[in-house]
């Protein structure tokens, strides 16, 4: 555990920022999430929720400022990257299964090329977590196969599969049809019941009043609001985040 | 199968050939005789060319798995996100591909031994020369390959806290062979035909020992005419291989 680092935090952000060429995507951010914590972030696009999340994970680098994961400080390092990357699971918007690979394969590689779990074990695994999101009857086919709510379920089971500490989630609903949202919620919802320490960027705020221990609202790169869900709801301080409420709530 | 229906499409392609040189036979001068499989002579000319084709094989196979592994190692660092690492990439691409792959065995032959002080055969000589020149165009078409792979597979790679060589080797790399099996197809049909540049330098293969016999039996378009054919079925059946295992490969995928 790193000296410099409360020792109740499993992440924590010092005044990150990052530039995308002249475009600040994060200013100064300051976050940190105990273990079991459950953070939604939301905001507008382009406000620097996926940036951040992907920071934690080192999948963009950070310019100023420093993260901690666990007390490893993210640097160049690799070891430090994937000392933190072990602990990190991560679902994209897109899925990203390989297209090539069985689900089971999909589940399997990680536990094998990187846990080195024997084939056996990794396949038990997978099956235990297959079960967990509710489709091990679809273990043999390939993702293009599945509908988009079983594609981004396997690549649930994908990351826990490698048994992280952290769960990232960066709009794991957006490019889902409508009737495939709630399945997906839910094996989060399942997860988030485990004690899995989770940040969660989506706009769903259904799930966010649901689950979420805190809520983040994000603008221009900044972290303008942070509040649990009671207080965030029904008193949001900021002008910024009263519109935004407003205008995804009205429907 | 379906490489049956491509063979038999290649075998009228041939018959309508053999008939159309019948046909302009009737002005020309043909003397079928020197490779007719009814005269002991015509036998052994035959055999004699025919044999050239165990060479053309072993020297193009030879060359492109070379030229494939080559050719991924120099795609590689043109993928690097870092100039200097690229420029190894650009500067071994630009230099080889501008030579002339007969003007390559030449060097590789009669130049290299003298630069090396080594004594090179014809075999190795021809395979290095060709090996070298085709490595270039893998090496572009390996990278484009790469590239054509969408970034959220690397990012789940990274993910998973795969490394490098097991993204590139279970990800990325059985993905990108299935999109650059076309132009890899290209080019082991390219190389089938450039092999009968080796010939210049003495190699045994089927340009070659048809060159020679038309030297011993003046029977220059009989002799071509064959040589002409050989090429042909050759690089049916090595397209129709091509074809089947593409096919082969997207069933496994099921997109």
């Amino acid at each position: 555990m790193n000296a410099m680092t409360p020792s109740n935090q499993l992440i924590v952000l010092e005044d990150v920022s990052k530039m995308f060429g002249d475009f600040q995507a994060l200013k100064d951010v300051n976050l940190t999430v105990k273990p079991g914590e459950k953070v939604v972030v939301c905001g507008p696009s382009g406000s620097g929720k996926s940036t951040m999340i992907r920071c934690i994970n080192r999948l963009e680098r950070h310019e100023r400022g420093r993260i901690f994961v666990d007390g490893v400080e993210l640097t160049d390092k690799r070891t430090d990257i994937d000392a933190v990357r072990g602990e990190v699971g991560m679902v994209f918007q897109q899925f990203n299964l390989f297209p090539h690979l069985t689900v089971l394969e999909n589940l399997t590689l990680g536990p094998l090329r990187v846990r080195k779990l024997s084939k056996a074990d990794a396949e038990a695994r997978a099956m235990d977590y297959l079960a967990k999101v509710h489709i091990p009857e679809q273990a043999q086919k390939y993702p293009s196969q599945l509908s988009g709510g079983q594609q981004q379920r396997v690549a649930i089971a994908r990351s826990l599969c490698m048994e992280p500490r952290i769960m990232l989630f960066d709009e794991p609903t957006s490019a889902l049809d409508p009737e495939m949202i709630s399945e997906v919620l839910d094996v989060m919802s399942d997860l988030a019941e485990t004690g899995m320490t989770m940040i969660v960027v989506t706009h769903e705020m259904g799930f966010a009043r649901r689950v979420a221990d805190t809520m983040v609202f994000m603008d221009a790169g900044e972290i303008v609001e942070k509040a649990p869900p009671e207080t965030f709801f029904t008193k949001p301080r900021s002008e910024r985040c009263q519109t935004f409420l407003q205008k995804i709530l009205a429907h | 199968m379906n490489i049956f229906k491509h063979i038999s499409t290649a075998r009228t392609a041939l018959l309508i050939l053999l008939f159309g040189f019948a046909v302009s036979g009737c002005s020309a001068n043909w003397g079928w005789y020197v490779v007719s499989p009814s005269t002991e002579q015509g036998r052994i000319n035959l055999g004699f060319l025919l044999g050239g084709l165990k060479y053309t094989l072993a020297l193009s196979i030879t060359a492109i798995a070379i030229s494939v592994v080559v050719g991924l190692l120099i795609a590689l660092p043109g993928l690097s996100e870092k100039r200097p690492v690229r420029a190894i990439n650009r500067v071994y691409v630009e230099l080889v591909r501008a030579v002339p792959i007969l003007v390559l065995i030449l060097w590789v032959y009669y130049g290299l031994p003298q630069i090396a002080d080594i004594s090179i055969s014809v075999f190795w000589a021809g395979v290095i020369a060709l090996a070298l020149s085709d490595s270039a165009f893998q090496a572009e078409i390996f990278r484009a390959g790469i590239q054509s792979i969408d970034k959220g597979q690397h990012e789940a790679a990274q993910s998973i806290s795969l490394n490098y060589t097991d993204t590139m080797r279970y990800v990325i790399l059985p993905q990108a062979l299935r999109r650059i099996l076309p132009p890899l197809g290209n080019q082991l049909v390219y190389m089938l035909k450039m092999s009968s540049l080796v010939s210049v330098i003495g190699m045994q293969e089927l340009t070659r020992r048809a060159n020679e016999l038309v030297v011993t039996e003046y029977r220059p378009l009989e002799v071509y005419t064959i040589l002409v054919l050989e090429y042909l079925v050759l690089i049916l059946i090595v397209s129709a291989g091509v074809r089947w295992l593409e096919r082969r490969l997207r069933s496994d995928e099921r997109q």
